[in-house]
């Protein structure tokens, strides 16, 4: 694992806010531009040091698969912002032709090999990938993402039971942020209601497991960067447990046709009237904090940290215009695609 | 072209075996795959390719499908074995939710180059978790193919055209089918999917049947011939993408139809066959088409009721007389199914 330089802190800090800045952006469309996204958006604010943390420990042949949560990892990868937005508009000009959608970015270029909007099941996917990556030996690493939620479906089990025994170059990157939609993870979850790390269930697979706070950029970078060591040495899978806290709720509402959608409060408050925990969560929102630490440490001064910012603001927002003024796709356009 | 003595279950072993040494992207995976499986389907491949390209997996249908899925868009080509399509059911998010949509959602980025390969089929009083014929749930999702074969030298060239699609492919065997002695030519030339097979010209009637009823079809065509009605035999080999026009071309020269398979009748692939003919041919037919599968209940193990439950030529003698008669008086008929209720 190499160490994080000066120059690699601040791209881990610019990425961040990217993916904060474009997810403002999604959520704010259904203000500016009501009707523009009809279907489901899921934002992963709260959970940026812990994408970003993760991917930069790849070389670019490595490869990663995700979750319907999925803004963040592209944006980090390199895909461009305006292709994305277009394609959560539902545009031609979309990152996969209007095809996707919020919940399926793919860029395969980049090694993004998609997602699953089926809680799990992209998991033996990610798996297949790594033993594609393992008899090809070319050194590639897979990083695999998930949630707390998926940890309970029977694709998990089966996949990390495959990667452990044939010692598959991938990493299992559970991003915990303690609700499935709104029910709590100690109320679906044995270790959890146990007071136990989720990262034990490594121990039934015989793998390693951690767990690192997910606000913290550095931190996952060195559990994940030790895990990907240790994946591409040939010695197997690790699990790594993310603590991260969702900043939004769990998605937009989901409506009829002509109700204006939006985001509602967190279930936090809405469902289980915790508003101190939300509050907590939101003074340790890992994007300031790390903008605090990094100013603080000399790494970044304050007029460079305000010029980022403005950058990026302006680059989401010519995302948002590029997407608003992208054609639909031609109703043909239905029909195609569906066999290669 | 040279012909040699085999089997279903060689053929398809001899056409894994010709995959795997063209192309080293070719893999099998599966349980038990390396021994050979319950049926020796992949017997001796693991002693020539290696265990690294024939993979013994755990009894986790998902992940070895979804691996698979994750493996074909990494650039391999994977033959998944699913050891009874009865089993299909703990893979089916993979296959339907994920290879099916994965090209379609990606915009094109993503291919899925994969054959599931599966058999069904009762008949070997293995119950009514062993015995199913499931084909038609696959048929219903776009982004799959669903291929069939009848014989030997269908099953090795459209396995060869299945491993060198770019799509998801399911191919689905029957177990009734293996172990007959069969003559296939010893090089088969791979066949296209979506092209079916005219076994027997006819001129009165169109029997088109799936996977072991077109044995079954040739024999109910024989009995037929002796009682002065000429059938054509058809057999669709792919169920998608189907070959409407040689089937709808047979029915607008002979007038009436009969559609054979083994799945239970209700929803089977039979109906869209049916449906699509009346479409294509409306105006040429002299009879409704009839349809013969398995009546509507789970496969029972006792054998008296397992022989009832099977379709086999005799429902297709029946129900081929119905359609040739149908203009006569009183030649009417209740639905057709392998069981008459008392």
């Amino acid at each position: 694992m190499k160490e994080l330089d000066n120059q690699r802190l601040v791209w881990i800090y610019t990425q961040m806010l990217r993916i904060r800045e474009f997810e403002e952006r999604v959520k704010g469309t259904f203000e500016e531009y009501p009707g523009v996204i009809r279907g489901h958006t899921h934002l992963a604010d709260g959970a940026e040091a812990s994408i970003v943390g993760s991917l930069a420990t790849l070389r670019p042949s490595d490869q990663l698969m995700a979750t319907y949560r999925c803004h963040g990892y592209p944006l980090a990868l390199g895909t461009d912002p305006k292709a994305m937005m277009a394609e959560i508009y539902g545009r031609s000009t979309g990152l996969c032709g209007g095809y996707g959608g919020s919940m399926h970015l793919v860029d395969t270029e980049r090694g993004f090999l998609g997602t699953s909007g089926i809680v799990g099941q992209g998991i033996p996917q990610a798996t297949g990938a790594a033993y594609a990556a393992q008899i090809r030996k070319q050194d590639q690493v897979v990083l695999c993402f998930f949630g707390d939620g998926a940890s309970k479906q029977g694709a998990f089990s089966e996949s990390l039971n495959v990667a452990s025994l044939w010692k598959l170059p991938i990493v299992y990157v559970m991003e915990n942020n303690s609700y499935n939609v709104v029910t709590r993870v100690e109320q679906e979850d044995a270790n959890a209601a146990a007071g136990e790390p989720l990262a034990m269930k490594a121990k039934a697979f015989s793998m390693p497991g951690v767990t690192v706070d997910g606000g913290d950029p550095i931190a996952v970078y060195e559990a994940v960067g030790a895990a990907v060591d240790r994946a591409r040495s040939g010695a197997g899978p690790t699990l790594v447990e993310s603590k991260v806290y969702r900043l939004s709720a769990h998605g937009n509402i989901i409506a009829p046709p002509g109700v204006p959608l939006h985001y509602p409060e967190h279930e936090a408050i809405e469902v289980f009237g915790a508003r101190e925990e939300y509050e907590a969560a939101l003074r340790g929102d890992p994007v300031p904090r790390f903008r605090a630490r990094l100013i603080s440490d000399g790494s970044l001064t304050v007029d460079a940290a305000d010029q980022i910012a403005a950058h990026v603001r302006e680059e989401m927002q010519v995302a948002v215009q590029f997407g608003i003024d992208s054609p639909y796709p031609e109703p043909e356009a239905a029909l195609h695609n569906v066999y290669a | 072209m040279a012909e040699v003595q085999t089997t279903f279950v060689k053929a398809i072993n001899a056409a894994l075996a010709r995959a795997m040494r063209a192309d080293e992207r070719v893999i099998v995976l599966g349980e038990d795959v390396a021994e050979g499986g319950p049926y020796t389907t992949t017997a001796g491949l693991a002693e020539e390719f290696g265990i690294e390209r024939v993979i013994n997996t755990p009894i986790s249908e998902a992940a070895v499908c979804g691996a698979a899925i994750g493996a074909a868009q990494a650039g391999l080509r994977p033959v998944v074995e699913i050891m009874f399509i009865d089993f299909l059911t703990l893979a089916l998010d993979q296959l339907v939710n994920q290879a099916a949509k994965a090209h379609f959602m990606s915009g094109g980025q993503l291919t899925v180059p994969l054959v599931v390969r599966t058999q069904g089929g009762a008949g070997s009083r293995s119950g009514a978790q062993h015995s199913q014929s499931l084909e038609a749930w696959l048929t219903h999702v776009p982004g799959l193919k669903v291929v069939m074969p009848s014989c030997a030298a269908d099953a090795a060239g459209l396995l060869a055209s299945a491993i060198a699609d770019p799509n998801p492919v399911v191919f689905v065997e029957n177990k009734s089918l293996y172990f007959r002695r069969e003559l296939a030519p010893e090089d088969p030339a791979p066949v296209p999917l979506g092209r079916a097979r005219t076994l027997r010209p006819g001129r009165d009637l169109t029997i088109v049947a799936l996977s072991r009823l077109v044995g079954e079809a040739l024999s109910a065509a024989e009995q037929l011939a002796s009682d002065g009605i000429e059938a054509e035999v058809i057999d669709p080999r792919t169920l998608t993408p189907l070959d409407l026009d040689t089937i709808a071309e047979s029915v607008r020269r002979t007038g009436r139809a009969v559609v054979a398979h083994e799945a239970v009748y209700t929803g089977g692939f039979g109906a869209e066959i049916a449906a699509q003919l009346q479409a294509a041919a409306f105006d040429f037919l002299k009879a409704p088409i009839q349809r013969v599968g398995a009546p509507f209940t789970p496969v029972p193990v006792s054998p008296p009721l397992e022989d009832a439950y099977r379709p086999g030529a005799a429902e297709i003698h029946r129900a081929a007389r119905i359609a040739a008669h149908w203009d006569e008086p009183f030649a009417a008929s209740p639905e057709p199914g392998a069981v008459t209720a008392p």
